[in-house]
């Protein structure tokens, strides 16, 4: 097995306490840290994402190999140029006002991250004005809303009714999710699209993203 | 602690059976939970709606929608006896006249009915445990803690039956611990915080049920067990992960009757089964009857020792045939009026192998709430009187109840299941006998932001 394959079958293993190790030896074998990121970490990652869709990998098995990536990704850190590492894009997530639930959030953050993308998660009972100033200060992509109730779910349409009368509704894609949710009421409140589990979550932000780079 | 439990309330297997317990209630109506006859728990919300000031009257006349057609259509279908369960949306307990003012309101058409009709009906007031919505959350004291206080001393002083609550203590590290499947984080989250809180919270509901002339009658593990069941019905985390903290979240529900509650417990508490075997109280449970709010694999074993049987909740939306609530309303009847009648042919005990024979050997989380599981699991349980102890023990002896089942092949199980309950039973040994030692083991991988140890009396 070759360096950057013993590094991703680490990730993918999730053995995070032998990554550091793997890490290292590759580097003093002259392994370029970007390639020991794309071909080692990543590589290991981009086998992760598949498992958990097929319900071959449990979540915290996910958990675990993200931590050993990022393990590994923490430790070349010094090592590269700021800009080397390209994000897919950046999303912020949330929980509307009123809703304090956070576990399917917290996952499709995770995944998210696990992915390539930049996550910004703003925590439960987010007030629109909320969503807003992070809106304006971390530029995102994407915005994910989640809600569990029924009553909190009608947030998910005032924040965006809110977001735009403030004129930022076309500067950002907006994501819906959570128990009572469906493609129905995200067609109905104006969100471009509905995940209804973190996997979906993962495959709908990528078609948002490419479809903003080929407009 | 006020009570304490050395023994199973049962002798005997064959009494453990739904509709009947050692320690029965009696309602302000006469209805006696537990004391031979099962009765149908009907749960309701609103539908999706903002609720503020400028709404809040319609909210009130959809709850009264809600029950005048439920209780029309028990009358219809001559149920002997149901009980009915107020469970506030947060805002409700946020502000508490607004759930005193809707608890008011159904007590007010039950009392219709009674008249009218003779129906006997229960009320089960069910508030939010606010105090979650300050992060990390403040447990003893605060607006939130104020605010519960209020709701729950209204709707007992207005007549409520039961007090209720799925309260949080321990949930804001446990969330964290389920998906990472860390057993020790789960244990340390239930059998120090959690029973902590309990102790805690359900000395003041007991004071206020007392004071009240109403019953303190249970929790709910929901924020901690049924989240794990919901995770592993997702299959984020493995189901023997789950099922394990399904038995040991028993160890937390316990304190709330040694505190003095009296049951009947929350339908969502699945582990009542050993709440029952162990004080004798009655229960309420869920299972086939609440696919309208989840999905389980436990839709008919949970009904095997139950006292109520509810539909966990349903909003008011119409399906082709009426309101939903309406139609929960008469499953719950006929779900009911099957089981009393096995029991008036003395077939209660089949009826009850049936339903625990239909579930329990296709998933390990329905096979832990098999009576005989539950029995020999509650008898170790009474032994060991430290919540804390306990907790652990009742994870110990799940997982290698559940080793054994699957070994004996009694209950199938993912090959992953195995590989799990291997490592569960390894870290669990590993956790030491004293709560502060076992807090200074692992304290550096809590992450201290997400709660607060001095409302839990630690540090």
């Amino acid at each position: 097995m070759s360096k950057f394959e013993n590094i991703a079958q680490c990730v993918l293993d999730g053995e995070f306490k032998k990554v550091k190790g793997l890490v290292n030896k590759a580097m003093e074998d002259g392994a370029k840290p970007m390639d020991i990121i794309n071909e080692g970490l990543i590589g290991g990652m981009n086998l992760v994402t598949p498992l958990f869709k097929t319900g071959e990998m449990f979540v915290p098995e996910v958990m675990k190999s993200a931590k050993t990536m990022n393990i590994g990704m923490d430790l070349l850190k010094e090592y590269i140029k700021e800009g080397d590492l390209v994000t897919k894009g950046v999303i912020i997530t949330g929980t509307v006002k009123g809703d304090l639930h956070d576990i399917g959030k917290n996952l499709v953050g995770m995944m998210l991250e696990s992915s390539g993308y930049t996550v910004i998660d703003l925590g439960t009972d987010i007030e629109p004005e909320d969503f807003l100033k992070a809106i304006e200060k971390e530029k995102p992509d994407i915005i994910g809303m989640s809600a569990l109730l029924t009553t909190t779910m009608m947030n998910i349409k005032e924040t965006i009714d809110f977001l735009e009368e403030k004129g930022v509704r076309n500067k950002v894609k907006i994501i819906v999710g959570g128990a009572p949710i469906s493609q129905e009421f995200a067609n109905q409140v104006g969100a471009d699209g509905y995940g209804e589990d973190a996997a979906a979550a993962v495959e709908l932000c990528d078609s948002l993203v490419s479809e903003k780079a080929h407009a | 602690m006020k009570k304490s439990y050395t023994q199973l309330a049962y002798k005997d297997l064959n009494d453990f059976v739904y509709g009947s317990c050692p320690n029965p209630v009696t309602t302000k109506s006469g209805l006696v939970i537990g004391g031979g006859t099962i009765y149908p728990e009907l749960n309701f919300t609103l539908p999706g709606m903002n609720i503020d000031e400028n709404s809040i009257k319609d909210a009130y006349k959809i709850y009264a929608d809600i029950i005048n057609g439920s209780l029309k259509r028990a009358h219809e279908l001559h149920a002997p006896g149901v009980v009915l369960e107020l469970e506030t949306l947060v805002n409700f307990t946020e502000n508490p006249k607004w759930g005193i003012e809707v608890n008011r309101i159904i007590l007010d058409i039950m009392k219709e009915y009674a008249d009218k009709y003779g129906l006997k009906t229960a009320l089960r007031a069910t508030l939010n445990d606010t105090r979650e919505m300050s992060r990390p959350p403040v447990m003893r004291s605060g607006k939130y803690w104020d605010g519960m206080m209020e709701a729950f001393e209204g709707c007992a002083r207005d007549g409520a039956d039961f007090l209720s609550i799925e309260s949080t203590g321990g949930k804001e590290l446990h969330d964290d611990a389920l998906v990472n499947a860390e057993i020790k984080q789960v244990i340390f989250s239930l059998g120090v915080l959690a029973t902590r809180d309990m102790e805690f919270l359900w000395g003041h509901l007991v004071d206020i049920a007392d004071r009240n002339n109403c019953y303190a009658a249970g929790d709910s593990s929901c924020g901690f067990a049924n989240t794990a069941m919901v995770l592993a019905e997702r299959g984020f985390i493995p189901k023997s992960f789950a099922a394990v903290v399904r038995v040991a979240s028993a160890s937390r529900a316990l304190v709330a009757y040694e505190m003095g509650a009296v049951g009947p417990s929350k339908d969502c508490e699945y582990a009542g089964p050993y709440i029952k075997a162990i004080t004798g109280t009655p229960i309420s449970a869920e299972g086939k009857s609440a696919a309208c709010a989840h999905f389980s694999p436990v839709g008919n074993i949970s009904a095997a020792v139950a006292d109520l049987w509810s539909n966990e909740s349903v909003q008011q939306v119409k399906l082709l045939s009426d309101y939903a609530p309406i139609v929960s309303m008469e499953q719950l009847i006929y779900d009911c009026r099957l089981m009393n009648e096995a029991t008036k042919q003395g077939m209660n005990v089949q009826f009850r192998d049936l339903l625990v024979e239909s579930d329990s050997r296709l998933d390990v989380q329905a096979y832990v709430l098999r009576p005989d599981f539950v029995f020999d699991i509650s008898k170790e349980l009474v032994k060991e009187q430290n919540p804390f102890l306990r907790t652990k023990l009742a994870a110990q002896l799940a997982v290698e109840g559940l080793k054994k089942g699957i070994a004996d092949g009694k209950v199938s199980a993912d090959k992953r299941d195995n590989k799990y309950l291997d490592i569960m039973a390894r870290e669990l040994d590993e956790i030491p006998e004293e709560p502060m030692e076992f807090y200074n083991d692992i304290k550096e991988d809590l992450d201290e932001s997400k709660y607060l140890p001095g409302e839990y009396l630690i540090g």
